[in-house]
């Protein structure tokens, strides 16, 4: 079927703003848009531009805005967008590179902010240090995080804000607070602690709604609230 | 724009994370190249697990994985190699868990482990428990730790920096002289940087996309092996290529042996267990050359699923706890991907390029050589997929990539720290940039050529048909006269975009470049090897020749673009050559 394609784009060498272009392609049912996107790519205009590499939804490059909603565009097929007319545009809230390339260099600043790397409180023993699979559940979900960007992106509070450091950040961060081997946890509280940590969170939930590995994002962000309540009282 | 570290590395998988971890820890001045951002490297799609004997879970020896890993190689794997990679998977692994990777654990909170392919107990009696693992994101999970752990360390990255050229002082590569760095282009803004060094890692992966059908990322294009070729250095064993048996059918998504570890059958289109017929002993665990060969001959033989070129992965009778905790992504991939619930139904699964087991020459210090006689090519190293140093033989076991990429990337960055030590920075001359650039240039100002969306799948289309699972005289024949014509055709392309912002464009029309080298000495080999071994399976020569083939494959392309193909011998130290059997 013939299927509608609505791009907004925006090359830096030639256009003051961005404008929409649409591009009629050929796709069925189960394709997924990173495949219409490379139709247009290579059949019709090399010049459009984005990220992908895996195209299977692990590696975290082609999170977009298409139809509204940030997804990754190799893992949302056409027959869940209903309709024969998609609309695609960068992901929104940080600046755009090209077309729906944007700059992660701020995104990726917040992800170091939290210092997201295991602290532990011992030296290191001859073999592994031993965990509980229950101690393990408890940030198996936050393990997940691929740092595509989709939830930060997708969040009022840092379109309104772009300081605040953002629901990716804060599951990373959960990731290694709940880990029984940790023991920076109260380091990184007082990161999120700070006006633009955790209470900037509005509990609006379209992270969670945006998450392409369908970690419950607002939950881990209520988990770290309550772990600096925790720790303040 | 010029700049200068003691150390680069290209590269930010697993083997060039943890290669950049031991320089930092080192204090040596290095920083890490990519054209992605790190944590979107292909390491991350790895799944299954990571194999050492911890035996945590029953008797196990560094022995027997040393052995299992020689034998799924069909002996042409250099043993003194698989030895280091034996021993040092169990001090990596337990490095890894001390970094803060998650791995599933068992009830008394050791790390789990699970059967693989390949993987078995008292030198194949039966399988074994050793692949350590994070569900069925391993590979996820090990990229996600070594980049907080450089993260960590303050390591150096030029994120979005496409390597398009290795420089050299003294001479080309494979005549003696020296690597003295890189040239990257900036993607951001299309400026070409001159980064001098004094040794340079090539962690760059493998080129599965010159396949139809493939499990790689679009970024595999063989970037570092093709550089490090057209200066001179062989590329070695390209005639073993690795085709997964179960990806997802048209698309070639990978679903984990870890399916089959944790039990799943392959059925045919009378729902029996066909490996019955190939691997009595093993079944669904034999190795994957073997399973994507068995595959083959039974859609071959009218047993594929109503007949069409597919057979089934079940995995209903896992159940669905056992399916949720250990096998949860690439259950979602089937729904995603193939619109299928593995819950209730069986998911239809073809071979697909996978792996290369050739790549770069290297010793067992990730430094590469280049020749017969390993004559170490100095500043030059290798590790990961790229590399070929050869612990993967003809064939490569499920999970031995990431105990390569882990054990060698640690290798390649501790011996780089001591290899900067003793030498100068390389001097380099002004003009060092301008080749590539005017090779860059020609496709960007070239008004009309052929678009080159167009060589690439009629590359992928004679890779897959006539040097895939099987091959022979004819097909091969075939396929060294297309390849020959795609880079004829090559010469003329153009490409839409003409900006020096995020061109792509620009950039994929290089990588197809570097895929046309990786085909072309891919067919050489495989025209020359008149045998079958491993993954390398002759139709007209079905059996392995070791009076003649017991060696390793090395091509050079000559001054007059012909391939040279050299020989060089197999390391045997402990298991001598016997006839492979499951």
């Amino acid at each position: 079927m013939q299927i509608e394609l609505r791009i907004l784009r925006f090359d830096p060498e030639r256009d003051a703003e961005p404008h929409e272009e649409t591009y009629t392609v050929e796709g069925g049912p189960m394709d997924r848009v990173l495949d219409l996107l490379h139709k247009v790519k290579y059949e019709q205009d090399g010049t459009l531009t984005f990220r992908r590499s895996c195209a299977h939804g692990v590696c975290g490059s082609d999170a977009m805005l298409i139809n509204g909603r940030n997804r990754l565009a190799c893992k949302i097929r056409v027959d869940q967008l209903k309709g024969r007319r998609i609309t695609v545009a960068p992901l929104p809230g940080l600046p755009v590179t090209k077309d729906l390339v944007v700059d992660m260099e701020g995104f990726f600043a917040k992800f170091r902010s939290v210092k997201p790397y295991l602290q532990p409180g011992d030296p290191d023993p001859e073999r592994e240090r031993r965990q509980s699979a229950e101690d393990r559940a408890k940030f198996d979900d936050t393990t997940k995080c691929i740092l595509c960007a989709a939830c930060t992106t997708s969040c009022p509070s840092f379109w309104a804000q772009p300081s605040y450091v953002g629901p990716a950040a804060i599951v990373n961060a959960h990731r290694f607070i709940f880990d029984s081997r940790d023991a920076a946890a109260e380091e990184r509280l007082e990161i999120l602690a700070d006006r633009d940590g955790v209470w900037r969170c509005r509990t609006i939930f379209n992270c969670t709604d945006a998450c392409p590995r369908g970690i419950h994002i607002t939950q881990a962000i209520l988990e770290v609230s309550s772990k600096i309540v925790e720790h303040h009282a | 724009m010029i700049r200068e570290h003691d150390a680069l590395i290209v590269g930010a998988g697993g083997a060039g994370l943890w290669a950049a971890l031991e320089l930092a820890r080192a204090g040596v001045d290095a920083a890490v190249l990519t054209k992605l951002y790190p944590t979107r490297s292909h390491t991350g799609a790895a799944q299954g697990g990571v194999c050492a004997a911890l035996g945590n879970q029953e008797e196990d020896h560094w022995e027997w994985h040393m052995f299992d890993t020689i034998k799924g190689g069909d002996y042409l794997v250099d043993q003194d190699a698989a030895e280091v990679l034996a021993r040092e998977a169990i001090e990596t692994v337990i490095e890894l868990e001390h970094m803060g990777l998650p791995f599933n654990r068992t009830p008394d909170g050791k790390i789990d482990q699970r059967r693989f392919g390949g993987h078995t107990r008292n030198y194949g009696e039966g399988p074994v428990m050793r692949a350590c693992f994070a569900a069925d994101r391993t590979g996820h999970m090990i990229l996600q730790t070594l980049y907080q752990q450089c993260v960590k360390h303050g390591v150096k990255f030029y994120d979005e920096y496409h390597v398009v050229d290795l420089m050299t002082e003294g001479g080309e590569l494979g005549d003696g002289g020296r690597c003295a760095g890189v040239v990257a282009y900036r993607i951001s803004d299309g400026e070409l940087v001159a980064i001098k060094s004094k040794a340079v890692l090539l962690a760059t992966g493998g080129f599965g996309r010159m396949f139809r059908v493939t499990s790689n990322a679009w970024s595999l294009t063989g970037d570092g092996v093709s550089l490090a070729y057209r200066h001179g250095v062989p590329m070695q064993d390209m005639e073993f290529y690795q085709f997964h048996p179960t990806g997802i059918v048209g698309i070639g998504i990978l679903l984990s042996e870890a399916a089959r570890g944790e039990g799943a059958y392959l059925l045919d289109n009378d729902g029996f267990r066909f490996m019955e017929r190939y691997a009595p002993k093993l079944m669904e665990l034999a190795p994957r050359d073997m399973v994507s060969r068995a595959i083959v001959q039974e859609i071959r033989a009218g047993r594929g699923i109503n007949g069409k070129d597919y057979v089934y992965l079940d995995v209903r009778h896992l159940g669905r706890k056992k399916i949720d905790e250990k096998l949860p992504d690439i259950t979602d991939f089937v729904r995603v991907y193939q619109g299928i619930e593995p819950y209730t139904d069986p998911i239809p699964i073809q071979p697909t390029a996978h792996y290369a087991m050739g790549g770069v020459p290297t010793n067992l210090l990730a430094q590469a050589t280049r020749d017969a006689a390993n004559t170490v090519v100095p500043g030059l190293y290798a590790a990961g997929e790229a590399a070929c140093v050869s612990v993967h033989g003809a064939n490569r076991l499920g999970t031995n990539s990431l105990v390569d990429l882990l054990v060698f990337g640690r290798r390649a960055g501790r011996q780089m720290a001591k290899d900067v030590r003793g030498v100068g920075m390389p001097d380099i001359a002004g003009d060092v940039m301008e080749p590539v650039r005017a090779e860059l240039e020609a496709i960007r100002e070239r008004p009309r050529g052929e678009r080159k969306e167009a060589i690439r799948t009629d590359l992928a289309d004679v890779m897959m048909d006539d040097a895939g699972v099987y091959r022979d005289a004819q097909g091969l024949e075939r396929a060294r006269a297309t390849v020959e014509e795609l880079r004829s055709r090559y010469a003329n392309i153009s490409v839409d975009d003409k900006g020096t912002v995020f061109n792509t464009d620009l950039l994929e029309a290089r990588e197809l470049g570097y895929l046309l080298d990786c085909a072309e000495t891919m067919v050489a080999a495989c025209i020359n090897r008149t045998e079958s071994r491993g993954a390398h399976s002759r139709e007209d020569f079905p059996d392995r020749d070791d009076v003649n083939f017991l060696a390793h494959s090395l091509a050079t392309k000559g001054a007059d673009g012909a391939i040279a193909l050299d020989y060089k011998p197999v390391t045997i130290t402990k298991f001598q050559p016997k006839p492979r059997v499951y």
